[in-house]
């Protein structure tokens, strides 16, 4: 692994000039972020503005032409795959909702606990009290308590996405990346929403890619809108959306 | 430890196969040897040899069944690890004629001597021993499947590029085996078995214990793929095979699980190869032919994708129908009826036999328990009434 010997930054997620181009595309351009621990932070901006491309490179998806990514202050996320970096404790919620479908919720969130992965761990696992319990909590915790032995395949969309959450709770990752969570919700789930990850923003630190602005003005946190694969504001919501730039990109000029 | 694995492997439907099957192991050859010849439940020694046949496709199948329908990796090159397992059995078969062969030469097997050759070659030393050809018969599949799978999983090779590698691994071994000078025999292979551990290999006792010992083969191959599905690495394998790229997110080395159970299944490929050799008394290249394994793909896919117990079953089916077909006047069309059956079952059963009646039974079974527990609760309400 390559991890650096002195912290060099207190960020717990910190990218430094990352530059990413597709045949010719650049899809990232010069991109400098940082998240402090315990931070939630949204990510705006149109479509193409390389939101997800973003958390593709934070989570070894895709690999950067140039630039620094560092996870908590000392490793190198460049380097390393998308199972050593879902290790280090960083946790993905997908566009879509991916949840395993075939199977129930109970075992979704079974799959998600960060517990031994290796072949021979689960192989002769063993359900434990307290792996119950941390399942019971995050059923909870999502709301789908009753819905446990569903397969997760016939839930609703909004319970789906809920389910993915609740997947990334019993990953229990340092870092959570969240990538559209309301797409296609209620206003009653998207206000849920909201409060679910307030209350999981009490002890991790979140990054929330979303378009619904009644969301993120809702959630109240620093707002960063990315436009061409660059920071284009950054600040609270009512700063950024009183930028004019910011205006000039999302109603065209 | 084991207890626990045990319990948790036989349900219901599992217990009643591991039965069924070992009925059958115990039944048949006991009819063959103690009852009367043409008496009418006496089952001839050559409906044993062919039912014994069938066990070791139904091994295959399950081996398949094992990869493709839990961990969604279409093999269309299984019958490689088939063959290569009877390859090694034969091996030891042919080295136990001894000079009893048409040329009488004590070491060299017959092919050899026609050949002109002068010394046994190397891959030939130590399958004169019976435990080192029964480990080769794990091993050569296994090692093969490993190297193969340690590449393919690795560079994420996945779907249909991962099933034409397959089918090319097989054709490449498929060549390789035709020629003479490869030293297995080129095309005619390996046959005019004598015996096996002493025993004559024709003889009706070799031939009831060799199918007996292949339903017990099926069992216990059965019973691992069981503690295997029914694991928490079960639940990895069904995650994999459903969204790879987000088991990966979970923090799964899915290459691991992939590799774990992809050399896991070329070896009971292997094994199941190695107890057909015997009771055919013959193995040759034509065993991997491309065709083969997609054929025991469609067994696969016949008796229920993901079932085990139907894979089993739809090696039985399949062969069957193909013995009774090819054996009459249709035997010219029964590659037809067979590209029909695969494609009438995808597009009418695409579950399968097994995976079918489980969608219709499943229902109806959690409708009678719910029915049974509400009955139980209104007795709870009711009972209390004649004590009052």
């Amino acid at each position: 692994m390559n991890v650096m010997d002195t912290r060099a930054t207190s960020a717990m997620l910190y990218l430094d000039g990352v530059h990413v181009s597709f045949d010719g595309f650049h899809a990232i351009n010069n991109l400098s972020l940082a998240l402090e621990p315990g931070e939630m932070r949204a990510i705006i901006g149109p479509n193409g503005a390389g939101k997800t491309t973003m958390m593709d490179i934070i989570t070894g998806k895709t690999k950067p032409d140039e630039g620094t990514v560092l996870f908590d202050g000392v490793t190198d996320l460049t380097r390393l795959d998308e199972t050593r970096i879902a290790e280090l404790g960083i946790g993905r919620k997908f566009q879509k909702p991916t949840v395993f479908e075939s199977q129930t919720v109970q075992d979704n969130l079974l799959l998600a606990l960060n517990v031994d992965h290796s072949v021979r761990g689960t192989l002769f696992w063993r359900e434990s009290k307290a792996e119950t319990e941390r399942i019971q909590k995050v059923l909870e915790t999502i709301r789908l308590t009753d819905a446990r032995n569903r397969l997760a395949g016939s839930l609703s969309h909004g319970q789906k996405q809920w389910l993915e959450i609740g997947m990334l709770l019993a990953q229990d990752p340092k870092l959570l990346l969240v990538d559209e969570p309301v797409a296609g919700m209620t206003d009653v789930e998207t206000h849920q929403t909201a409060e679910l990850l307030k209350e999981i923003n009490r002890d991790h630190t979140i990054m929330v890619v979303e378009h619904d602005m009644t969301f993120v003005r809702e959630l109240g946190v620093k707002v960063t809108c990315l436009h061409e694969g660059t920071v284009l504001a950054e600040g609270s919501i009512d700063q950024v959306s009183s930028n004019e730039r910011v205006v000039e990109v999302y109603l065209g000029r | 430890m084991s207890a626990h694995i045990l319990t948790r492997s036989l349900d219901r439907a599992a217990t009643a196969f591991v039965l069924i099957v070992a009925a059958v192991g115990i039944l048949i050859p006991l009819s063959n040897l103690l009852l009367p010849q043409g008496s009418f439940l006496q089952v001839p020694t050559y409906l044993v040899a062919l039912w014994g046949k069938y066990v070791c496709y139904a091994i295959l199948a399950l081996s398949i069944d094992l990869i493709w329908g839990y961990c969604g990796i279409l093999s269309l090159g299984h019958g490689a690890f088939f063959a290569l397992g009877g390859y090694a059995m034969g091996m030891y078969l042919m080295r136990q004629i001894g000079s009893r062969g048409v040329y009488g030469n004590p070491l060299l097997p017959d092919f050899m001597v026609f050949l002109n050759w002068d010394k046994l070659p190397w891959y030939w030393y130590g399958f004169d021993m019976f435990p080192f050809a029964a480990l080769m018969v794990l091993l050569v599949p296994g090692l093969l499947a490993f190297c193969f799978g340690w590449l393919a999983f690795r560079s994420r090779v996945t779907g249909v590029y991962l099933s034409i590698i397959t089918q090319a691994m097989t054709y490449a071994l498929l060549l390789a085996f035709f020629r003479n000078d490869f030293g297995f025999g080129g095309n005619n292979g390996l046959t005019d078995f004598k015996d096996i551990l002493g025993f004559n290999v024709q003889a009706d006792g070799t031939r009831a214990t060799l199918f007996a010992l292949s339903c017990l083969a099926l069992i216990i191959g059965f019973l691992i793929c069981r503690a295997i599905v029914t694991s928490k690495l079960g639940k990895v394998l069904i995650a994999v095979r459903d969204a790879e790229s987000r088991t990966r997110f979970l923090g799964y080395r899915v290459e691991s699980y992939k590799l774990f159970v992809f050399t896991l299944s070329a070896c009971m490929a292997g094994v199941a190869g190695a107890l057909y050799v015997p009771q055919v008394g013959i193995i040759n290249p034509s065993e991997f032919a491309p065709g083969n394994s997609i054929e025991a793909v469609i067994w696969v896919a016949v008796g229920g994708r993901g079932t085990l117990v139907g894979a089993a079953l739809g090696a039985v089916v399949v062969n069957y129908a193909k013995t009774f077909f090819t054996s009459g006047p249709l035997a010219p069309y029964w590659l037809f009826m067979l590209g029909a059956l695969f494609i009438l079952v995808t597009l009418l059963l695409p579950k399968g036999i097994v995976g079918t009646f489980n969608s219709w039974w499943e229902p109806w079974r959690a409708q009678r328990v719910a029915a049974a527990e509400s009955a139980a609760r209104e007795d709870g309400i009711t009972e209390p009434n004649p004590a009052e």
